[in-house]
């Protein structure tokens, strides 16, 4: 009888893990695999590999050519500055929100969450035609007569720097919001009385304690941003070169599928350290408290 | 001569009430605080006690009123300037940092030099006899321990005054009964002011050298826990202190003298004390503590009413009876039980005469 029900048991487990397993393996492991195979063969002359494959770490010796190095370069460095803004912006409006009444604060993320509901596709070209030459904003300054020229904003680093901030900030915002929240004001209260200004007490206190929430907005804005391509190649006009957006071009114009899967895959690896650091300092955070 | 440590003159604090306008949370509060007490305020929650602590540490201002620390104005002065220390009601120690690093932070702050905290933590932990757990994360204390380590972080800076906003009221009552001691000793050794913030009546009688009750924003008496128990001045702190039978009626001889009678419900004539520049036929409450009243006994009392035993209560060390006088008035009467060999003096149903001293009954006004 107990035999039975442990059968009766596991095929259920199965019922329940073969849909998830199944999904995962096909959709992602596999794609996966596939995409590592592609990146240690040679390519085809026309886009995809050769046929039969032919063994190669060709792509990843390109991608240590200093072109390519400096480009991935630049993505970090975009990444850095989009984050440092993101974490610089979010973090004062996490704290004001969660200062405020239920009711207040549950309208204000809801605010900040709004944009979710529209596609990112069709934010970003509305960005676009805000900042565009004949657009509000150039309209609107020279309307006011603070500008006699309209200025120059798109097409440029500024430009996509402008529309990953807007794109990548609610995701800076909610996972602070949701650590500071829990954050116990009165701690700040006792490090006044223990003599610390308001500078210090959230420096030695608020600051370490609401670390995770920044860590995680940190990796939430700064792994997206990096492999980006949307945004810079619209907000940038194919003049401002991301790994993201040189990846997409392997796989287009370019013909070169191994190529994409290489950088693909160092992206990835980068991904993953990044997420294993998060992770890390989360156990700190818990062993902390 | 003493040396007040805290004055507070004339003190208002408003808040915005949600329905519109303001409240006074603290209401026109002047007291003393001398140099070496320990000092507690009392009241029900929402009576201003927490709030007028507050002011003291600095996380509020008064709206009018100054605020004296050693004869100093520090009522504008922001916490972080002022030399109090406070003791949280949920101790608010930093969770991220150690015990040792806890203790030590206030130290860090005035920037003291890294030698002399490490000895003035030992030092302070030593006093609160939590040496062994330095390394520690407040999260691995017991809530006494994290209780003493918020004594001993606040004590460490030497304050002119130490805060404590209930500090006990999240420990279990045999804790709080022993921390309670522990404090009152430790303030004794330490000799700096406490100004102790609680609820809890008996934890204010035990502990205090003076209370101040309050209630809706007033300071409504100032004494020692005797002076408040034995003549409280007004019907919500004899009532918010200890046990008391009420009895209303109307003055019969003019207030002040040695003893006054009172004419209470069915024609009782109480002798009592108090009610000085009251006149003949004032309408007064009489306050009687139920262990001030004896039953068949102590004839010679100036009082002594005839009754009948409604219904009792044996506790142990006492009983309680609850007599109904003949003036239809209904007394509750605490015996204590001296003698194991008659253990209730009276059953229910009986007659009996219950005395007290006109000392033991207390004129007020309201």
């Amino acid at each position: 009888m107990f035999a039975r029900t442990g059968k009766k048991r596991s095929f259920q487990l199965a019922g329940l893990l073969i849909p998830g397993t199944a999904w995962l393996w096909l959709f992602f492991n596999i794609p996966l695999l596939i995409v590592l195979f592609i990146s240690f063969v040679e390519r085809g002359r026309a886009g995809g590999i050769k046929i039969p494959p032919v063994f190669t770490l060709g792509s990843y010796q390109q991608f240590f050519d200093p072109l390519y190095l400096g480009i991935f370069g630049h993505s970090v460095r975009i990444g850095v500055v989009v984050t440092f803004i993101c974490l610089l912006v979010s973090y004062p409006l996490a704290y004001f929100i969660s200062r405020r009444d239920t009711r207040v604060r549950n309208t204000l993320i809801l605010l900040v969450m709004i944009p979710f509901w529209t596609n990112f596709l069709v934010r970003t070209y509305a960005l676009k035609q805000v900042l565009a030459t004949e657009g509000l904003l150039n309209f609107a300054l020279s309307s006011l007569g603070i500008i006699a020229q309209p200025l120059d904003l798109l097409f440029n680093e500024t430009s996509v720097i402008i529309g990953l901030v807007y794109g990548y900030l609610p995701f800076a915002v909610l996972p602070m919001y949701a650590s500071i929240e829990k954050f116990n004001f009165s701690l700040m209260e006792a490090a006044a009385d223990l003599g610390a200004s308001p500078a210090r007490a959230f420096w030695r206190v608020m600051l370490p304690q609401t670390l995770p929430g920044v860590v995680a907005a940190f990796v939430l804005v700064f792994v997206p941003v990096v492999g980006a391509f949307i945004t810079p190649d619209i907000m940038g006009g194919g003049k401002v070169e991301m790994i993201g957006t040189l990846i997409n071009r392997q796989f287009g114009v370019a013909r070169n599928w191994p190529f994409g899967a290489a950088i693909s895959l160092i992206l990835m690896l980068l991904v993953l350290i990044g997420v294993i650091a998060y992770f890390r300092s989360g156990e700190e955070g818990r062993r902390a408290l | 001569m003493t040396t007040n440590a805290v004055e507070m003159l004339d003190i208002v604090k408003q808040f915005p009430n949600p329905a519109g306008g303001l409240v006074n949370a603290v209401d026109h509060v002047s007291f003393a605080v001398q140099d070496g007490e320990f000092f507690s305020m009392l009241g029900p929650s929402g009576c201003g006690k927490t709030t007028s602590l507050r002011m003291i540490a600095g996380f509020e201002y008064p709206t009018f009123g100054r605020i004296l620390l050693h004869g100093k104005d520090i009522g504008q002065t922001p916490p972080y300037q002022r030399n109090v220390n406070t003791v949280f009601q949920q101790y608010a120690l930093f969770p991220h940092m150690s015990v040792g690093q806890n203790v030590g932070f206030g130290l860090e702050m005035k920037g003291v030099e890294k030698l002399e905290i490490e000895r003035r933590v030992g030092e302070a932990l030593d006093m609160v006899r939590l040496s062994a757990m330095e390394k520690r994360k407040p999260s691995q204390l017991s809530g006494g321990q994290q209780q003493r380590v918020a004594v001993a972080r606040a004590l460490i800076n030497r304050p002119e005054v130490l805060l404590l906003d209930e500090p006990l009221g999240a420990l279990d009552l045999k804790l709080r009964k022993e921390m309670q001691l522990e404090l009152k000793t430790l303030q004794r050794e330490v000799g700096i002011t406490f100004i102790y913030v609680t609820h809890d009546q008996e934890e204010a009688m035990t502990m205090s050298d003076r209370i101040m009750v309050m209630n809706h924003g007033k300071a409504l008496q100032l004494g020692t826990p005797a002076e408040v128990y034995e003549r409280p001045n007004s019907r919500f702190v004899a009532d918010f202190i200890g046990e008391t039978n009420f009895m209303e009626g109307r003055l019969k001889t003019p207030g002040g003298g040695a003893v006054v009678e009172v004419e209470c419900a069915g024609g009782l004539g109480v002798h009592a004390v108090g009610g000085a520049g009251l006149p003949v036929g004032a309408p007064v409450t009489v306050a009687v503590r139920p262990e001030r009243v004896a039953i068949n006994r102590s004839f010679e009392n100036v009082n002594c009413f005839a009754g009948t035993v409604l219904d009792l209560v044996y506790i142990g060390t006492d009983t309680y009876y609850n007599v109904r006088l003949d003036g239809g008035q209904v007394l509750r009467v605490r015996e204590q039980n001296a003698d194991p060999t008659q253990r209730t003096i009276a059953a229910v149903g009986d007659k009996v005469q219950v005395t007290l001293k006109a000392e033991s009954a207390v004129v007020l006004v309201e």
